[in-house]
């Protein structure tokens, strides 16, 4: 993706020009049929990449309790709004304008003018798309890492707490850590390999949400006096399934895309990270499958859904830089990584009620520091980031480069996220009443049901809202209406 | 009269309904429950964590009938009703003192 440092851009760019225009005046730069073939693929990837949000979405409602899943799905609306509006107006120019070594100082809103554009965001300049292109996507990801916060802080927090931390996220935190490894910052110079995120979209969503999980404290009756740890069940197994099923498909986006273009660093090398990308995720699903086989005794349907993500979380630094079989190791050891770390966040007593610091946190460390083993010779100089890892020759160099990007990354996003949450905290307050929890966000929040059959007599339900936790879990109050809605003379 | 009530597993009820229809049964009154009985519930897991499922949702099912086809209904259910596994319920019966069908005003056995 973005973070090339341009050596062989011109060797490159003549390439397409032979391959896709087929006219002979190759000094003039790609043709308009390379221009274009870059910029549909890099759009259609940002629109694969747009529909991840629809994954979160059910991902994260199907994994928590039906009184607050309409809640949870339409904040996904929102903060994709926010991270649009947001990311337009100030994080992509943060993120990839030129500025300093910590962030990007130029190109606010994106008004720049033609000509000036590769000299204000020389960031992005070795791809030839517009700057539209460019900048729809980048905001894609800027979203999907902000969608990735409130999975560890589902079911609890106030919906003002969305809106403003949104807005700090996509503006301040994001684009800073995306501007080191990216747009030309510190970690970029250091040579840090990133493709297309495990650390800047995906650690940073998670170190986020960590945060938030720890200053929220744990939803009521996780987690019992004696320190009994009890299960608060996801109310719609076949929506987790949908929606990771739909983050593996905008994952074709995500990663692939990252190369901004079709023809760049050789001509449909996105197809080489797309298959790489594949082979991850399956490997991963399989092994958390028979990870949780294992250690539950019981290949549990929502660990193999983390699972896959984890490994498509862990192939998006190393997607380009590493061989297939490489690929399918840093995938599986992902899915493991996954299980066990849902399962040690627990133990922590950290409530994480869709895994997210697991999946998305432990796993984007993994991917990255993966670079720092697997990166092969040839396809880190063919990117022009950084150099082979420690089983291709390279000794610790880029397993210290990595190790030293995760670091930092991990540390701004945390504190600055524990920072802004506190204050949040002490101001308006982040975390709803005992009694709206207990009720449930959608009508605590938003004065509606998600699902108002089930919870409101007059609709035709049942009536039973504001169960407490676990002994009446809405999996079995869903069931139980469904089956009763064609019994009832 | 007779009212026979029986809480069984509800993916038992379509069985019941069909054995008592069968009989020249027509009418019966369903609710969705919850309870527990001799195992007092049960534990599941999730995501590597326990949850205690206290309450089992259950079908209530009601039928009032004459008393000469009380004993016969009450086989039926327990026949119908029946998997031969832990949780498959209970039936108690209880007299009825009158019944009303509201549309006609007919009084006892004549409003079944």
């Amino acid at each position: 993706m973005k973070r090339r440092k341009i050596p062989g851009k011109t060797l490159l760019a003549a390439i397409p020009l032979l391959l896709l225009a087929g006219t002979a005046n190759a000094a003039a730069g790609p043709t308009p049929a390379a221009i274009a073939a870059d910029t549909i693929w890099t759009v259609v990837a940002a629109v694969l990449v747009m529909f991840m949000q629809a994954g979160f979405a059910f991902l994260e409602a199907g994994l928590t309790r039906a009184k607050s899943a309409g809640h949870i799905a339409v904040k996904n609306i929102v903060i994709f709004s926010i991270a649009t509006l947001v990311f337009w107006a100030v994080g992509f120019a943060v993120c990839f304008g030129t500025g300093n070594a910590i962030f990007g100082t130029s190109g606010w809103g994106l008004a720049v003018a033609d000509k000036d554009v590769n000299t204000v965001f020389s960031s992005l300049s070795f791809s030839d798309i517009p700057l539209a292109a460019k900048y729809l996507f980048e905001v894609v990801f800027c979203a999907v890492s902000l969608a990735i916060v409130w999975g560890g802080m589902a079911e609890r927090t106030k919906f003002i707490v969305y809106l403003v931390f949104g807005v700090v996220f996509s503006a301040a935190i994001y684009p800073v850590v995306g501007h080191w490894i990216w747009g030309g910052g510190w970690l970029s110079t250091l040579g840090m390999q990133d493709f297309a995120g495990s650390t800047v979209v995906h650690l940073q969503g998670a170190s986020a949400a960590l945060a938030g999980a720890i200053l929220l404290g744990p939803r009521i009756g996780k987690y019992t006096k004696d320190g009994k740890s009890n299960a608060i069940v996801g109310h719609n197994i076949p929506f987790v399934v949908l929606g990771t099923l739909i983050l593996w498909l905008g994952w074709f986006g995500f990663n692939p895309g990252s190369t901004m273009m079709a023809t760049t660093p050789s001509v449909g090398y996105f197809s080489y990270v797309a298959m790489t990308t594949n082979l991850a995720a399956a490997a991963g699903a399989l092994s958390a499958m028979f990870m949780a086989w294992k250690l539950l005794g019981t290949p549990d349907m929502s660990m193999i859904a983390n699972g896959a993500i984890a490994a498509l979380v862990a192939i998006t630094a190393t997607c380009a830089f590493v061989d297939p079989w490489a690929s399918i190791v840093v995938g599986a050891l992902a899915g493991i990584i996954a299980v066990v770390g849902v399962l040690l966040v627990d133990r922590l007593r950290i409530d994480d009620p869709v895994g997210a610091v697991a999946v998305h946190g432990f796993a984007g460390v993994w991917g990255t520091l993966a670079n720092g083993l697997f990166a092969t010779p040839d396809r880190a100089k063919l990117l022009g980031v950084g150099g082979p890892g420690l089983f291709y020759g390279g000794g610790f160099h880029q397993l210290v480069v990595q190790i030293e990007g995760v670091s930092a990354s991990f540390a701004y996003v945390f504190v600055m996220s524990l920072l802004v949450l506190y204050v949040l905290k002490i101001t308006v307050g982040i975390r709803v009443s005992e009694k709206e929890e207990l009720q449930g966000l959608d009508i605590s929040e938003h004065k509606m049901w998600g699902y108002p059959e089930i919870f409101n007599p007059s609709f035709g339900g049942s009536g039973s809202m504001g169960m407490p936790p676990g002994a009446s879990s809405p999996r079995i109050e869903s069931a139980h209406q469904t089956a009763g809605q064609t019994l009832h003379p | 009269m007779k009212k026979v009530e029986a809480i069984i597993k509800p993916y038992r009820l379509e069985g019941v309904k069909e054995a008592v229809t069968a009989m020249g049964i027509f009418g019966m009154t369903v609710t969705e429950v919850k309870g527990y009985g001799r195992q007092k519930g049960h534990t599941e897991q999730y995501r590597g964590a326990e949850f205690q499922v206290d309450f089992i949702p259950k079908v209530k099912i009601e039928i009032v009938v004459t008393d000469a086809d009380a004993n016969r209904v009450v086989e039926a259910v327990q026949k119908a009703a029946g998997s031969g596994s832990i949780g498959d319920g209970k039936i108690f019966v209880v007299n009825v003192e009158n019944a009303v069908r509201i549309r006609t005003g007919e009084k006892g056995e004549q409003a079944l």
